[in-house]
This record gives structure tokens, sequence and C-alpha cells, in this order.
């Protein structure tokens, strides 16, 4: 065996008994499913304190360079990380946008200074960020954003509104996106891009209460809002650029995050071994055929799904379509997702009708939840209809 | 606890890389589609210089052992050459000769050597298996006497016009048995030939009545090499038919890209993008379960995860080719409806790969005893 491989199993063995040691136990609340519906000031508290614990214990960020925080190791060792915190069900890292979308952003495109003074706080969870794109008139058509930023000496003042902004009350920071040039001939050209603070004065975060019941997300308001010049990342009128690589980070399409570990994990062993205990026409719900038959259904997508992942590492067959493998895998993980998730609600018979925090609900509505936050998946970074025209039109090459 | 997805491996070897090239430059060159045209009104389907073409590449025995004359690639390897010719939609004796090798090889025993080695060489041989139009079947009603004389008509036998050696499935003291059989043995008469819905494909129904076999075949070998003859016919038709779907899809592309209407580019329309979409996500699928399938087989008798993978494979692929062709010919319109477009062929192939070797229910019946008991 290589010597890199050696090393890789014995880490993995080295996070596994971390891991056995270190994860918390039931905290006796609700704890978000995912980084979009940290609500509370107590479900922030516990992930902020679990995410430095995992920083501290050296595992997390493993390919991003010591200097910053990093672990300097090659991104195979996150993967380890990812899947141990999996494997136990641990609680997320929630600091996503930062871990996952800015973090590597600053790696690729900022200058020593962004570097320098941001990426370890995303790491500790000291300093919390947000992301500033879609706006109440423009969610999916980003670059119609609207929300201005006009140049004053030293300091930007911004004055507009952005909406669905996840963890946008409790974030130090915000990747914004903002029109710097009102008059630029292709709208795409009057946009720029901000490391922009959110403690100062004309930021206002008012929080969103979803179809879960939960929070987690924000409206922000910018009224007037004095950002330092400094904050620009590339240059103005470069800001459609710089949105369209998070993009690619937000969708995984390249890879780079210090981890893939924010969200609680929903596979097809769950929904297959937890319907189970379910009973219809006085029998174990998987002798029903039509129940049978559309459970091999979800099973079926669920391996072609593991299965495309390994297919992107074989170019020869990858050779047709280069790029849609990963530019289809948001829109078909999500959309299974949801089925799945749906399908786990709807075999409970009457059951399927109780909601969190009905003592008898089956596992306090796991399922309702489940299904009504995937919602965040299919819609967020990108609806699903617009996905499918990314694959028609970048993939396919059909006209826009 | 084990998950329910089982293996998710997926292999593609240098050979199957190598073939899966030549298979495509060189179908590219002679078959293009009006070539396959002028097939559809022939007596095979195909031309016979150019099954002798493939022969002297080596594809007939591209699966069978080295000591047969084979390329001792096994199953793994057809699977880019046949998933080309699905891309072509050239019909040939390539699958069921495969096939018919491969119900030799694991139920027969080194006296079928010569057999065998006659089929690496290009002899067209076939397996007459379908008594009727029940792929879930038994199919056991014809009769193998003792002294190995038959009794009985089987349908559906692929290449069955033409075939030269005919492995013919029944029952011998009431066991499944296989009737090794010289077409030179049938009687006059024996061979009517079906009128099938994919022009580009062969079948016949041969009554095998007082026809002497060479030899018969029985045992708990033959009970598995059926099962497997059933499963990797199942894999080998989804390769195909992955490979027609992805050319399906490419001409759907084509025409959404070309066609104007109302004054734009009908491809602009969401209502034919996203279902485009959809079928090009099913082509996807379809390759991924061909060529997880694909590494999981051997020699050997199919696993249990090889099983799972041969039907998902099948049930993908069908349905995908099937769901192209039928969208092929409502995104062409008018003329999508005229017997020389080329969307006639995709539909037509599509109603083909979605029956053969056991449709989608069929196979989703299985996964669910194979998958939830």
């Amino acid at each position: 065996m290589a010597e890199s491989k050696k090393a890789l199993l014995s880490f993995q063995a080295d996070v596994a008994a971390w891991m056995k040691e270190n994860v918390p136990s039931d905290p006796g609340f609700l704890l978000p499913l995912s980084f979009l519906e940290v609500g509370t000031e107590q479900q922030l508290d516990f992930l902020r304190a679990w995410q430095r614990k995992v920083w501290e214990a050296g595992f997390l960020g493993m390919h991003w360079p010591t200097e910053y925080g990093g672990q300097g190791a090659d991104p195979d060792y996150q993967g380890v990380v990812d899947r141990e915190l999996g494997r136990c069900n641990a609680p997320i890292m929630f600091n996503t946008i930062g871990l996952g979308w800015t973090g590597p952003l600053l790696l690729e495109m900022g200058t020593d200074t962004e570097k320098a003074k941001y990426l370890k706080h995303i790491l500790s969870g000291d300093e919390i960020w947000c992301q500033g794109f879609s706006e109440p008139d423009h969610g999916s058509d980003l670059g119609a954003v609207q929300t201005k930023a006009v140049r004053d000496g030293d300091e930007y003042i911004i004055n507009g509104s952005k909406i669905w902004t996840t963890l946008g009350n409790y974030a130090d920071h915000m990747i914004l996106l903002a029109r710097t040039d009102p008059t630029a001939e292709r709208k795409y050209d009057g946009l720029s891009f901000f490391l922009s603070p959110m403690k100062v004065p004309g930021v206002d975060a008012v929080p969103i209460r979803k179809v879960t019941g939960e929070y987690g997300f924000n409206q922000v308001f910018f009224t007037d809002t004095r950002i330092p010049a400094e904050t620009l990342m590339v240059g103005e009128g470069k800001g459609w650029g710089v949105a369209m690589k998070t993009l690619e980070y937000e969708r995984g399409v390249t890879a780079g995050q210090a981890t893939g570990h924010w969200m609680v994990a929903i596979g097809i062993d769950d929904l297959i071994n937890d319907l189970r205990e379910f009973e219809r026409d006085g029998a174990p719900v998987f002798e029903d055929p039509a129940v049978r038959d559309e459970a091999v259904g979800l099973i079926m997508e669920a391996k072609a799904l593991s299965l495309s992942a390994r297919r992107m590492g074989v170019p020869a067959l990858t050779s047709d379509f280069p790029m849609g493998l990963p530019l289809s895998s948001k829109y078909r993980g999500t959309e299974w997702s949801r089925r799945m998730k749906l399908f786990g609600a709807a075999m409970q018979g009457a059951q399927g009708a109780l909601y969190v925090d009905d003592p008898d609900a089956h596992r306090g509505g796991f399922w309702q939840r489940a299904y009504f936050s995937n919602f965040g998946a299919t819609i967020g970074g990108g609806t699903s209809q617009v996905q499918a025209n990314i694959i028609a039109e970048h993939v396919l090459g059909l006209p826009k | 606890m084990t998950s329910v997805l089982g293996s998710v491996s997926l292999k593609f070897s240098d050979e199957q890389s190598m073939l899966m090239d030549v298979a495509r430059g060189f179908l590219n060159d002679k078959a293009p589609t009006d070539k396959i045209r002028e097939f559809l009104e022939s007596d095979q389907g195909y031309e016979p210089q150019l099954w002798k073409e493939i022969v002297d590449l080596g594809w007939a025995g591209i699966a069978l052992p080295e000591m047969v004359g084979g390329a001792g690639l096994g199953v793994s390897a057809v699977i880019p050459v046949v998933e080309a010719m699905g891309h072509a939609l050239l019909g040939t004796p390539l699958i069921d000769s495969t096939l018919a090798g491969q119900l030799l090889l694991r139920a027969g025993t080194a006296e079928h050597e010569p057999l065998l080695e006659e089929i690496a060489g290009g002899r067209i041989a076939t397996v007459a298996f379908l008594d009727g139009g029940d792929w879930g079947g038994a199919n056991l009603a014809l009769d193998i006497a003792q002294n190995g004389v038959l009794n009985g008509t089987k349908t559906f036998v692929g290449c069955g016009h033409e075939a030269s050696l005919i492995l013919v499935l029944g029952q011998c003291d009431g066991e499944p048995a296989i009737a090794v059989v010289d077409a030179a043995d049938l009687k006059p008469d024996a061979v009517s030939v079906n009128t099938l819905i994919d022009l580009t494909k062969r079948t016949a129904q041969i009554d095998f009545t007082g026809v002497q076999a060479k030899t018969v075949l029985t045992g708990e070998r033959v009970v598995t090499a059926i099962r497997d003859y059933r499963l990797l016919g199942a894999l080998l038709t989804a390769a195909e038919a992955a490979g027609s779907a992805a050319r399906c899809l490419a001409v759907i592309i084509d025409y959404l890209k070309t066609r104007k209407q109302f004054g734009k580019l009908i491809g602009s329309y969401q209502a034919l993008k996203h279902p485009t979409v959809d079928i090009y996500c099913g082509v996807e699928d379809a390759r991924s379960f061909c060529y997880h399938a694909a590494s999981l087989l051997n020699d050997e008798p199919l696993s249990h995860d090889a099983e799972i993978a041969c039907r998902m494979a099948k049930v993908s692929a069908g349905q995908t080719m099937s769901y192209a062709g039928d969208r092929a010919v409502q995104f062409h319109g008018g003329i999508g409806f005229t017997w020389d477009c080329d969307s006639t062929l995709f539909i037509r192939r599509g109603q083909w790969s979605h029956q053969v070797f056991g449709d989608a229910i069929h196979h989703r019946k299985r996964l669910a005893s194979l998958l939830l008991d």
C-alpha cells in the first residue's frame, strides 16, 4: 500500500476515535437540519462551540494553508473528516458561507491582506459570514441586482435590500453583490463584489419565519450604510465574475470547501429503515406492491447519484458532455431528496399529519420537517427550474 | 448495517476505453444513418460484408476466453461496443451471438469448446428462449426427449432467420434443459420471420418439432446459466438502448437549435428544454448503471450486486429510450410524424428496448425483492 494511503487510513482512525469521545449528545433542544435554519441564540452558541472544538482538534480546513488556520494537508483529509462527521450524525459546521464559499473564494481570488484578515476567523467560528445576493425582486435573476453602492471618498454608501440572508442576523460579514454603475451597457458590468461588514450603522436584519415554522433567513435592509472602500473585491464592475465563482463553490462544481458537513445528511437507508415500523392494511408497509415500487424508484435514483459522483472521475465516460454531471448534480440531488423526504412523510398514514412538537409525532415530525426544509435546497442557490435552464444551455447548448 | 445501495463500484478499463473509441470510429464510418435506412429493407437488417468486418475486428469473441479464440475480456468489454452500435442504430447478430456464447460458456463443458471457437470466429448463434410474450415466465413448454429430439415451437428468436447455431430452452424430464441445435437440421418452413416494430431488428418463430439436438445440457449449471443469460441480455439491451437514447438526444438537440417558430428557436422554450434535460439525465443514469454493472461481471455466476445492477440498467435505459423516442416524434412536430424523419427510428427502437428481456415493471418487481426483503 502506498504511504499516502496508509497515512490517510491512520488519520481516519484518529478522527473516528476523536469523534467517539467528542461528538456531543442530544442537547435537549431542536438542532437545525442545515446551516440555513439556525434560528435561536441557543442553537447558535451550541454550534459555534462545536465548530471551534472541531477546528481546534485540527479537523477543519484540512487543505487550507496553515498560515490561515488550516492544516496544509491534501483535500482527501477533509473528505475523511466529513465522512466521519456524517457517520456519527455530528452537529453541522454552521459557518457555511465562510467555510464553503467565501473561504475558497478568498484563497483563489483574494489578496494576502484579505486572506490574513478573514480566513482564520471563518474556521474558528469567531466571525460569521452571510451572503447578500438575492433581492426581494430578483431571486434567480441575479444579474438584475439593484442594491446600490456609491463611492464616497474612502467609503461606499450602500442602499437597498437583500433577502433570504441565511445567518444575516448573526453575521459579522456579508459577501455582497451591489450595483456600482447603473448606466453600464451590460447589466453584469455594473456589478461589484464586497466583503461588507454587518455590525455597522444602517444595517438592519429582520428574521423571516419559514414554512417549517423555524427561522434562519433574514431580510437585510441597508440605509445609507457606509462601508470601507477597501472591502471591494477584485475591482469595480468585476462583481459578476466573482459572484459566478462563488456560485461554483456553492454548487459544489469546484472543490476547496473547508468542510462539506453543513446539513444533516438524510440518506436512502434512513428512509427505508425508518419506514419499516409502519403498517398499511394491517401488514408491514413494504409488503404493499405500490409502496415497494416507489421505494425501488427512490433507491435507484440514490444509486444513480452515487454512481454519477464516481463517473466524474472517469474522463472517458464523461467526454460527451464534460460539465454535464457536475452541473446537474444540484438539480438531481435536491429534487431526489425532496421526493424521498415527502415519501417518508406520506407513508406514515395518519401519523403523517402530526408536526414537530406533537408528543406523538414520529421522531418529532422528522420527515415532515425535513420535507419542508428541503425546499431551501430546491429553491436556494438557483431554483431547480433555473438549474434545468443552466443544464439545457450550458451542457446541451440549447439557446437562451 | 449494510446500505440498501449495495455496491456503487464503477471501473472503466483501458480495454473498454479502447474498444469504445474503435467502435465509435468504425460505426461513424461504416454505418451512417443513410446506410442504416438502406439496411431496413434488407433481409438481414445489415450488410453481410459489415458483419464480416465486425468479426474481423474480433467483436464476436470479445467476451469469450482466449482458449477458444476470444479476447478473454468478458461481457464488460462488449458493453461499449454494443452502446456504440445502439448509437448508430445498427442491428447485427452481435448481441444474440454474444449471449449465445455466454449461455454455452456458462452451461456447457469442455466438449463445447469447439462451438465456442466457432462463435468467436463469427458463426452466428442465438438463443431460442421465449414460448410466447411473457419474459417473466419459465418458458419451458418445449419438450426435449431423452434421445435429444425436440417437440415444440419457440418465438421471437433473435436472428432466427439466419442463425446457424441455436441454443433452445426447454425441459427434459421436467427439468430445465438446453438443446444445442444446428440450423441445418431444421425442417423446411420451420422458420417464420416476425414483423417487428424496430426495423433494424430481426426475430423469427421457429418450429423445432422433430429436430435432433446435437447435444443436450442439463443440471444446476444450466439453471444458473439461464438466469445469467436473462440478466446479461437485459444488460446488453440496456447498453444498446443507452447508446440509442444518446443519439436520439443529439438529434433532438440539433432540431431544437435550428427550428424556428414564432420568431424564436424552439429550443429556447422551456416546455421543450426541460423534458430534453430529463432525457439527458436519463441517458447519464443509464450509462452509469451499465458501466457499474460491467464493473461487477466476470465469467462466474452473477453476484447479488451484479443482478441488481443489470436490472437497474435495464429499467433506466429502457425507460429513457422509450421516453426519448416518444419526445423525439413530438418535438419534431409535423415532420416528426413522417416516416422519413429519424425520430421514426428512435420511437421504434424505444418500443423494442422497452420490452426485450423484460420491461421496467418486470425488473422493478424483482428489484423490490432484492432490495427490500
